[in-house]
């Protein structure tokens, strides 16, 4: 079998036995994970770059560690002094990267569609390490990878994601890939963070925490960020901790087995109380480690497709 | 100059016309109108069997960019686009650099505007309503309508203050002419680059909201009922934004407005690859949108079909979405889209068509409605509507190639112009 695209843009338009492609060969390269030597000949020769034009610390660092376990060479291009910062263009800094004979290239932006607009300019294969407010592909990967790992399965699975689903790319590829899968996707949050006509995508929407908790198998909950410019979105954190935050309290008073996922990085505290965090139902840590794995998956899939 | 078009069918709404004949034309003047029409050897005769002659198309709404942007169009190629596209008349919006809001600079584009294609095309200058486009002090409409300004307009920006609106209003009508309002609240519009709804949701793009437009229109007739004046909705784009327009013209206020031929053909989904030649103010929106903008142009509540010509150079618009700026040329498919989409599918006839496209825009720029009759100057614009043609932007006149319809295959096409003596045949 084989991926049909040479990219991975976003999930949406991805299907089920692709997806379940990667989460076999993932296993493969979680196996390889607990070996004492975790390294594999894979995609030696292979160059791949990692664009990197947001921060970002566990993202980069865990394709990283996916490319250097899999023998690629490595090269990192983040943006604080680089070209960026003298006006070159996206389109510009990409191609010249390229001409210095690239086989993969993984890029963070800010701009949604990025790194589709990446695919129609380079000839490279094209990795979204997430596009602005659009998608985050491995990161809902590795999310769902984690869920099967822990369920067996996830069709018929009730998921909610909760939090700012406006401006998450988490959320987008998630709800795309879990309706795929076949699971029930909801999502909870103040309204002002639900985007638009999002209940035409198949997804439930709601706005009492409580409920969703009730109804949920898994929540997977995301940061909230409160910049200064966003004030219009919801009043305070403060509000959002006691209307929306997932606590102790909450989860206990649900008297089923509640699973807990977090894309990272935590605000303790605030979307999450921390004894959730650090609680048995809380996958956080397994979900870091199956990142690599599944990361591995993907550029494994993809740079080996030629 | 000495012309004869023969077997051609003249239409025009404005004199209930529609008949088949000759037309003399002797330097620029229409001599006869007649059947059979006999002439000597010194005159071109072009065979217009099975075309028809219109009064001259005029497009009220284009950017060309000079000066200031001249990498994207200057008046010279944006003009040249006019006539490739059947266009006898343009006006000029004023966001350029600096802004048309001086007389110099009013002059100044008229004159260069004379040198092109020997004047074919007539220029109409519309000047800033508020000096720089800020929205803050009124622009010196009495001078800038003595140097040929034509209405005037902030394009590109709302006016969004409405006690700078309402003094436009007073001020304006003492001149008899309209205020173009580019209606967009830029708070409800925020940073949004498309329509808000279920596309900018699967895009993740940050969206603007159909009210956005709506509240400007329903605001600024408001106004209007209070001063009185001449108030035109550019590019208008919503369901709700033609009832609005069509309850203001029941009330009795000066109220027009146009649309683009975008925005009835296109909607929001052709974004589904982040196509930056979709990305343009306002968005695209919904088949519903388009269905309510089709009765509007059906019922008469909108009165024109303007393209808001906006050129990009190819660099600017082959970046990613956010970055992209908006807008899309127009100059030279309006009218096959219009036809293919508006008059072959039969919600127009060829004479609505003709009053969007003629008659009405120059009702509201009060300037005189062409005719065409002994006498008359001839100001004509020649329509194949069974030309059936592929867009190709590679061929386009203007110097800027954004636009969605590449590739379009259309069915009726504008083949030529005659206007100020001269004649223009597009291929």
């Amino acid at each position: 079998m084989k991926l049909k695209s040479r990219h991975l843009l976003g999930l949406k338009g991805m299907d089920r036995n692709e997806i379940e492609f990667i989460f076999d060969t993932a296993l493969n390269f979680r196996e390889v994970l607990e070996r004492p030597i975790k390294k594999v000949p894979t995609l030696q020769g292979k160059t791949i770059v990692n664009l990197f034009f947001e921060s970002s610390t566990r993202t980069r660092i865990s394709f990283e560690l996916a490319e250097r376990r899999l023998s690629a060479d490595v090269v990192n291009f983040s943006v604080s002094g680089s070209s960026v910062a003298k006006g070159e263009t996206l389109k510009d800094t990409a191609r010249n990267i390229e001409a210095m004979k690239i086989d993969m290239v993984v890029i963070r932006h800010s701009s949604p569609g990025a790194a589709m607009f990446l695919s129609r300019v380079l000839k490279s294969s094209i990795i979204n390490a997430g596009d602005g407010t659009h998608e985050h592909p491995t990161q809902a990967l590795l999310d769902m990878f984690t869920i099967k790992e822990k369920f067996g399965k996830i069709d018929g699975l009730k998921v909610c994601i909760v939090g700012d689903i406006l401006h998450s790319r988490v959320a987008l590829s998630n709800i795309f890939g879990l309706k795929t899968m076949g699971a029930n996707v909801a999502v909870c949050g103040p309204r002002t963070l639900i985007p638009r006509d999002l209940e035409k995508l198949g997804v439930k929407v709601y706005y009492d925490i409580n409920q969703a908790i009730r109804n949920s198998d898994v929540l997977n909950v995301l940061r909230i960020q409160l910049e200064r410019q966003d004030r219009v979105f919801f009043p305070s954190i403060r509000e959002y901790h006691l209307y929306f935050g997932i606590t102790k309290e909450r989860i206990e008073k649900n008297n089923r087995e509640i699973i807990i996922m977090h894309p990272g990085p935590i605000n303790r505290d605030v979307e999450i109380s921390a004894d959730v965090a650090d609680g048995s139902q809380s996958l956080i840590l397994q979900q870091v480690l199956n990142g690599v794995a599944v990361r591995m998956a993907v550029l494994y899939l993809l740079g080996t497709q030629n | 100059m000495k012309l004869l078009l023969k077997n051609t069918n003249i239409i025009n709404p404005a004199q209930n016309l529609n008949t088949v004949a000759d037309i003399f034309i002797v330097n620029g003047i229409i001599q006869k109108i007649g059947k059979q029409i006999e002439c000597e050897s010194d005159v071109d005769v072009y065979d217009l069997k099975g075309k028809i002659i219109a009064p001259g198309f005029m497009d009220m709404h284009v950017h060309l960019r000079e000066p200031g942007y001249e990498h994207k169009e200057t008046i010279e190629t944006g003009l040249e686009a006019a006539a490739q596209g059947g266009f006898t008349a343009v006006c000029c919006m004023p966001n350029t650099n600096p802004p048309i809001d001086e007389a110099s600079v009013v002059k100044s584009i008229l004159q260069k505007a004379k040198n092109v294609l020997n004047g074919i095309v007539d220029l109409y200058p519309v000047a800033a309503a508020t000096r720089g486009r800020e929205g803050k002090e009124l622009s010196p409409m009495i001078e800038l309508s003595e140097a040929g300004a034509i209405a005037f307009s902030d394009d590109g920006s709302t006016i969004y203050n409405a006690e700078i609106l309402r003094r436009a209003f007073e001020y304006s009508s003492m001149l008899n002419k309209v205020i173009i309002q580019h209606p967009e609240d830029p708070e409800l519009s925020r940073n949004g680059v498309i329509n808000e709804g279920v596309m900018s949701t699967i895009l993740g793009l940050p969206g603007i909201p159909s009210i956005a437009e709506e509240i400007i229109i329903e605001r600024d007739t408001r106004i209007l009922e209070y001063t009185n004046g001449y108030y035109h909705a550019a590019h208008i784009s919503t369901k709700n934004s033609v009832e609005q327009i069509r309850n203001a013209k029941k009330k009795g206020l000066n109220v027009t407005c146009e649309v683009t031929p975008h925005h009835f053909t296109l909607t929001e989904e052709v974004l589904g690859d982040y196509d930056t030649n979709a990305k343009m103010k306002p968005p695209l929106r919904t088949q519903n949108d388009i269905e309510t903008l089709i009765d509007g142009l059906s019922d008469g509540t909108i009165d024109v079909i303007a393209t808001d010509h906006a050129p990009h150079s190819f660099d600017e618009k082959e970046v990613e979405f956010l970055a992209a700026p908006f807008g899309i040329v127009g100059l030279e498919t309006a009218v096959g889209l219009a036809l293919t989409y508006l008059v072959n599918k039969k919600f127009l006839t060829i004479e609505q068509l003709i009053e969007k496209f003629s008659v009405n825009p120059r009702k509201i720029l009060n300037l005189p409605v062409i005719k065409i009759e002994e006498g008359e100057k001839a100001n004509l614009t020649i329509i194949d509507i069974n030309k059936n043609w592929t867009v190709d932007v590679q061929k386009f006149k203007s110097k800027s190639k954004n636009s969605p319809f590449h590739n379009f295959v259309l069915i009726g096409k504008a083949v030529g112009i005659i206007n100020n003596c001269n004649v223009y045949f597009s291929e």
